[in-house]
């Protein structure tokens, strides 16, 4: 048995190690990755510079079309290591401009189907309005999107999906995550700052992933996926949601089932892991 | 000069829904009624401040999880009514929300969900032929306003210092950012999309109308009819367009957005 652990340890690739364009190639079909706006188009970001910050080639965003399961595909990576995964203009563009175009598609007949490889902070503060602006687009994008092909958004690690990213990955028609991932609204530092260290304590990291980790999400029902960190199998995880098609009623749907369970609540008694995780029991 | 205690959401609500009857079963914090305008249904939906709120940190006119499902349903709910009209009643977002509720109860059930719940239902109106219009009264605040009116075909909002359309907070925003909040003030002096002023925000292309008021916290009776007047020409305007958010783009200030989506589609 432990051999077999070992083999199997000794398999693995990891995939929250490659950064984004690493592994939007991952998830396509061998041979079959085609980036789009890649950074020798150098469209970069024309705010960043103005405040004294380096721009990078690509904004932090890759696009690449190509083949998952043998069926027309686009993956778009955020890449976590610039600017927190921020959103700005340009990168936010990429985002919605390819998921509008991957609607066209549909449209007109060809079923190009969206994964969301999300690693982010949110809006780029740097570019604030441009960014809220940018994934107000990106969540129509998808709304409209799911409605031919299932979209399904990943956040694998380690800077998790934060922000209005966070509502982004709160309609996508399937979410998955790892135990290296966190999904929240608010960030732990702004929670501090707006509620008190009190109500939020940003150092506390076990407390943080305790209601906002991977784990606790799959367990509470917020995500459809709780994925090991390695290649094969959340290729084989998105494949099989594909060929599963849309779901009956997606998450953001469910309005008349959450609003039941918080109205059972007690409210007077602060949150915590076990609470949620009973009151969300069925989801 | 705070809107929570101004209450702007619903004072506009009241004076554009008058005598309306308060749709039933959604949560004290919203506002939900039907009416008629330019000759059209129309159903304005306000968040306002309810003291009593369940969710502590979402008693001042924020977006929390009850709201985020509420308008959820209020939405959903106008959509099922007229599934089989070939008039779809239009949405009115009042705009008045000073952001979303940050706290631990919120994080732990998914206040992330609950505004998707919001904007999904917003956008599916859109796209069923609902014409949906946010109309900006006082902040409009990040993830708050994705949730409630971002998804509108059409955005107006009053020139007036108390409206306002941010990411985040100054205070919170030059701690993330790592600035003091003169730095950020000086900084947002310089970099449109950083403003915190009207203007400014006008200057990105995202509105399709701004209008003068005498007295953005409370309409007087001319207020009232400029904005009904400017509500139903937007009315007349939707209904002869696309269903998507297009029309957004075209501002110098945003011309980013259009290269990319032009030079993603030549590459498509």
């Amino acid at each position: 048995m432990a051999e077999q652990n070992i083999a199997r340890l000794l398999a693995q690739r990891s995939f929250t190690e490659l950064g984004a364009r690493g592994r939007a190639r991952a998830l396509l079909d061998a041979g079959s990755f085609r980036e789009l706006l890649d950074p020798f188009a150098r469209l970069m970001s024309p705010w960043l510079p103005k405040q004294g910050i380096v721009p990078q080639a690509d904004d932090g965003v890759v696009v690449a079309k190509g083949l998952i399961d043998g069926q027309p595909a686009v993956v778009i990576a955020i890449e976590g290591a610039f600017q927190g995964g921020s959103l700005g203009e340009v990168g936010g563009a990429k985002i919605a401009g390819a998921l509008e175009l991957a609607a066209e598609d549909n449209r007109n007949g060809t079923p190009t189907r969206a994964v969301l490889l999300l690693e982010t902070g949110g809006v780029r503060l740097q570019e604030a309005n441009l960014g809220l602006a940018a994934i107000a687009e990106i969540q129509a994008a998808i709304v409209e999107l799911r409605q031919y092909q299932p979209v399904i958004g990943l956040v694998a690690g380690p800077v998790g999906c934060f922000g209005g990213m966070s509502i982004a990955a709160g309609l996508c028609s399937y979410l998955l995550v790892t135990r290296e991932a966190r999904l929240g609204l608010n960030g732990p530092q702004v929670i501090e700052q707006e509620a008190g260290l009190d109500e939020y304590d940003s150092r506390d990291r076990p407390f943080i992933w305790s209601l906002t980790g991977g784990e606790q999400r799959h367990a509470s029902g917020l995500v459809d996926g709780y994925v090991a960190d390695d290649v094969d199998a959340i290729r084989s995880e998105l494949h099989g949601l594909f060929a599963k098609g849309k779901p009956t009623q997606e998450r953001s749907r469910r309005h008349a089932w959450f609003l039941q369970r918080l109205r059972a609540v007690d409210t007077a008694v602060q949150a915590d892991a076990a609470a949620v995780r009973s009151a969300y029991q069925g989801a | 000069m705070t809107t929570a205690q101004e209450q702007r959401g619903l004072h506009w609500f009241q004076a554009l829904a008058g005598a309306a009857q308060q749709q039933p079963g959604l949560p004290a914090s919203l506002r939900v009624a039907d009416g008629e305008l330019a000759g059209q249904a129309v159903r304005y939906l306000a968040v306002i401040a309810d003291a009593n709120n369940p969710f502590p940190r979402a008693r001042n006119g924020e977006v929390g999880l009850l709201e985020g499902w509420g308008l959820a349903q209020a939405v959903d709910e106008a959509i099922e009514a007229d599934r089989d009209n070939p008039h779809k009643r239009a949405l009115i977002a009042i705009v008045d929300v000073p952001s979303q509720a940050y706290g631990r109860r919120e994080e732990a059930y998914g206040i992330h969900q609950a505004l998707a719940g919001a904007v999904d239902a917003y956008a599916r109106a859109r796209l069923a032929g609902h014409a949906v219009i946010g109309l900006l009264v006082g902040k409009s605040m990040s993830g708050a306003f994705l949730a409630h009116g971002y998804q509108a075909n059409r955005l107006i909002a009053l020139r007036d210092a108390g409206v306002m359309v941010h990411a985040m907070g100054k205070a919170a925003a030059a701690r993330i950012t790592l600035r003091s909040v003169d730095e950020l003030e000086a900084l947002a002096a310089s970099v449109p999309p950083m403003a915190y002023d009207l203007d400014n925000y006008a200057s990105l292309g995202l509105l399709a109308d701004v209008l003068d008021v005498e007295q953005a916290a409370q309409p007087t009776a001319a207020d009232l009819a400029r904005v009904q007047d400017a509500l139903g020409r937007a009315l007349a305007d939707i209904a002869a367009s696309p269903r998507d958010l297009r029309n957004r783009l075209g501002a110098a200030n945003r011309a980013a957005s259009s290269q990319v989506r032009e030079a993603l589609r030549a590459q498509w």
